[in-house]
């Protein structure tokens, strides 16, 4: 008697399976009918927990604003949040599941570089797309083409900061201390390495930490006696603090140089007023007066009580950017919604216009900020664009349109943005 | 010159949190012949304690000698109090099975603190209060020491200083090595050897919180996975000293420090990256197996069969 129900059970459950393969193989909409299922992993427990929480918070505010105003072609977006502990494995694990499990038409997901490189081939070889607010290694795209991303990849962001150092700051010498556990702080570290040289600086020394280590004074100590202009920490915001007070208490006061990474509420509760001097490329500035990024921070700030980071914007504007490629896809068959999505051109986000590129990159200004401890915030210090790319004579205000068409379209240069930068 | 004093200020600084946590292993080990796996998750909570108590209390607003010493104190008597009901609840049940059986409770028991402590704190690090108001002194040349190294330093001397009188010229001393030369026979002399256990588990405890409410003193940055690296080192610490050994154990913890610190610093001219920081430590845990096995200090003695 038992082994019949057993056998019965086996095979609704196989037969139910077969269902859901079928749905996903003709891929017309989801299952539920009137709501489209989207996929967001990131970390809310482990060492960058504030990244994924942030994500989580920007993309429930672009849903929120979405589903209000009537859902995509009707239907209501609804996100299935999985808490992958910041480690690759877990990455892993619960890309599989949102895809296989709760059969879902896009994921969105990871702010840290090495955990998205874990994730994508498992999004890329079941066909579903999967767009990154915020990993900015160069190899995350290259997965393959179900791969994209709403932000600047590295060779950009680290030439940034070496431009900065050397024009700005009048830099002669930097030192580089990088998290060697992390595919963001070395692909940094090579990309600034390679445009500050060129630049005529130079780098005396390079020193590498692990995530978690909580002594940093010996790789400091042997920085000092070389006194570097600049040191340059391409790390994430739990390390950093406790690098630059430990700098300071060595005597150290050279300006720090960072990354995105440092973008955290945490950070000025580690690190204190040691984070000055210091400065850092971004993706946004919530100072920017543009009404769009007001608007957003305003509405941000009201319903989860906090100032949105970048990781935030960037999250917002990749769910805005699903949405509007389901729009353009005209539902959610994931072949069309790739194409969608590869396609987006000019769309208006909260970080600038995001347009994607042939590795599926997006082509945007960096802003540098500067770090005031004191009230707890980053202060807007100056854009630095791509190359080929010209600032816009005016701010990005109320142009929803296509007015500014001729400035990007010919930019293939995010992956090649200090090949000739001799000038 | 002054870098080297500086490297190994900083090599002494570390290598004074491991000696403390290592004097946890150790004693333990003397009395009962296990290796506490708990022992770095207890140095994780001391850590946490004071982080609540410095909030609770108000001392995190304006730092003073008075709060500082207020916190350590308060998160060592939590502390004790955890490592004593360890041992009361998960591992006297076990004691009389196979020493396996009291090891493998002992690494679940540390799987246990560690993720409890996710799940109530989460992983998020949480920035620990600046309890000493932190200043840096100028020893020579360039080579500087903080506030916080000189209390760490401080602190776990007279610490070690407590337990050897302890250890040594008290009733209950006499018991814990009484307990340690022979249990049986020491029950069989009428010590109370359940009493005389769990009091070594609330000194080891004790010393890790302290060590725990130091370093985040030092690195304020805590979360509830700080303690494996920390615990592991200190373990290693345990055994190049001679493990059971009390002042092997200070003297491991000091070398582990500098080793490492000297490594980061000094490594890349004899071709070690500087990430090699923790591998050295391990290193030397597998060449004292093979050249030394009882450890620096430890004696060689032949076990019985």
């Amino acid at each position: 008697m038992k082994r019949i129900f057993l056998t019965i059970g086996l095979i609704v459950s196989m037969l139910s399976s077969f269902a859901c393969v079928q749905k996903g193989g003709t891929g017309t909409t989801t299952s539920t009918g009137d709501t489209i299922k989207v996929g967001v992993y990131g970390d809310t427990t482990g060492a960058t927990s504030s990244f994924g929480q942030s994500t989580k918070n920007g993309i429930q505010l672009a849903f929120d604003e979405i589903n209000a105003a009537g859902g995509v072609d009707g239907k209501k977006l609804e996100m299935l949040f999985e808490d992958d502990q910041g480690t690759p494995e877990k990455a892993k694990t619960v890309i599989s599941k949102l895809i296989n499990q709760d059969k879902v038409i896009a994921v969105l997901g990871e702010v840290a570089s090495s955990n998205s490189l874990a994730a994508a081939p498992v999004a890329q070889e079941a066909k579903v797309p999967m767009i990154s607010p915020s990993s900015t290694n160069p190899k995350v795209t290259e997965v393959g083409d179900y791969i994209s991303r709403v932000c600047f990849i590295d060779p950009f962001q680290g030439s940034v900061m070496a431009k900065f150092a050397a024009n700005t700051l009048k830099a002669k010498t930097a030192a580089i201390l990088g998290d060697n556990s992390s595919d963001y702080s070395k692909g940094l570290t090579q990309f600034f390495e390679q445009e500050f040289t060129k630049l005529g600086g130079k780098i005396i020394t390079k020193q590498t930490y692990a995530q978690k280590d909580q002594d940093f004074k010996a790789q400091l100590t042997q920085m000092r006696d070389q006194k570097p202009d600049v040191i340059y920490v391409p790390g994430y915001y739990g390390e950093v603090g406790i690098i630059a007070k430990q700098a300071r208490e060595l005597g150290m006061n050279q300006p720090l140089l960072g990354g995105d990474g440092w973008d955290s509420p945490e950070l000025w509760k580690l690190g204190g007023v040691s984070l000055k001097p210091a400065y850092i490329s971004n993706h946004y500035s919530a100072d920017n007066p543009a009404p769009e990024i007001q608007n957003f921070v305003k509405a941000y700030q009201a319903k989860f009580n906090v100032a949105p980071d970048s990781l935030a914007a960037l999250a917002y504007d990749s769910a805005k950017v699903l949405a509007d490629a389901i729009k353009r896809a005209g539902g959610t068959d994931s072949a069309k919604l790739k194409d969608a999505i590869n396609a987006t051109k000019e769309f208006p986000g909260v970080t600038g216009k995001i347009t994607l590129d042939g590795s599926r990159n997006a082509v945007k200004p960096a802003v540098v900020l500067e770090l005031n401890p004191e009230a707890s915030k980053f202060d807007f210090k100056e854009t630095i664009y791509p190359e080929g790319m010209t600032p816009p004579t005016t701010t990005t205000a109320a142009t929803n349109g296509n007015t500014t068409t001729n400035t990007v379209s010919n930019t293939n240069t995010n992956s090649t943005a200090n090949t000739n930068s001799t000038k | 010159m002054d870098t080297f004093v500086q490297q190994l200020v900083n090599g002494l600084t570390i290598g004074s949190i491991y000696a403390l946590i290592a004097l946890g292993y150790t004693m333990v080990y003397g009395i009962l012949r296990l290796i506490n796996f708990a022992h770095g998750d207890i140095y994780m909570v001391g850590a946490y304690a004071g982080f609540i108590l410095a909030n609770a209390l108000g001392f995190a607003a304006s730092p003073s000698i008075f709060g500082f010493a207020i916190t350590l104190l308060g998160s060592m008597a939590i502390a004790a109090a955890l490592g004593m009901a360890i041992e009361r609840f998960a591992y006297r049940p076990v004691r009389k099975f196979s020493k396996m059986t009291t090891l493998i409770t002992a690494i679940g028991m540390s799987l246990f603190i560690e993720y409890l402590f996710v799940f109530i704190f989460s992983g998020t690090p949480k920035a620990f209060p600046q309890l000493l108001p932190n200043e840096g002194y100028t020893l020579f040349g360039n080579a500087k020491i903080s506030t916080s190294q000189i209390s760490i330093f401080v602190i776990s001397i007279l610490l070690m200083i407590a337990l050897q009188y302890i250890i040594f010229y008290t009733k209950v001393g006499k018991a814990m090595r009484a307990v340690s030369y022979n249990l049986t026979s020491a029950k069989l002399m009428g010590i109370n050897t359940d009493f005389v256990i769990s009091f070594t588990f609330a000194l080891g405890s004790a010393l890790a919180a302290a060590g725990g409410v130091l370093t985040a003193q030092y690195n304020p940055k805590i979360d509830p996975l700080m303690g494996i690296m920390y615990g592991l080192k200190a373990f290693v610490a345990a055994v190049l000293g001679g493990i059971g050994n009390i002042p092997g154990a200070v003297l491991g913890g000091l070398l582990i420090g500098a080793a490492e610190t000297l490594v980061v610093g000094y490594g890349g001219y004899i071709g070690i990256p500087s990430t090699y920081r923790d591998a050295v430590a391990f290193a030397i845990l597998i060449l004292v197996l093979l050249i030394r096995p009882a450890g620096l200090l430890g004696s060689n003695v032949q076990e019985k069969v």
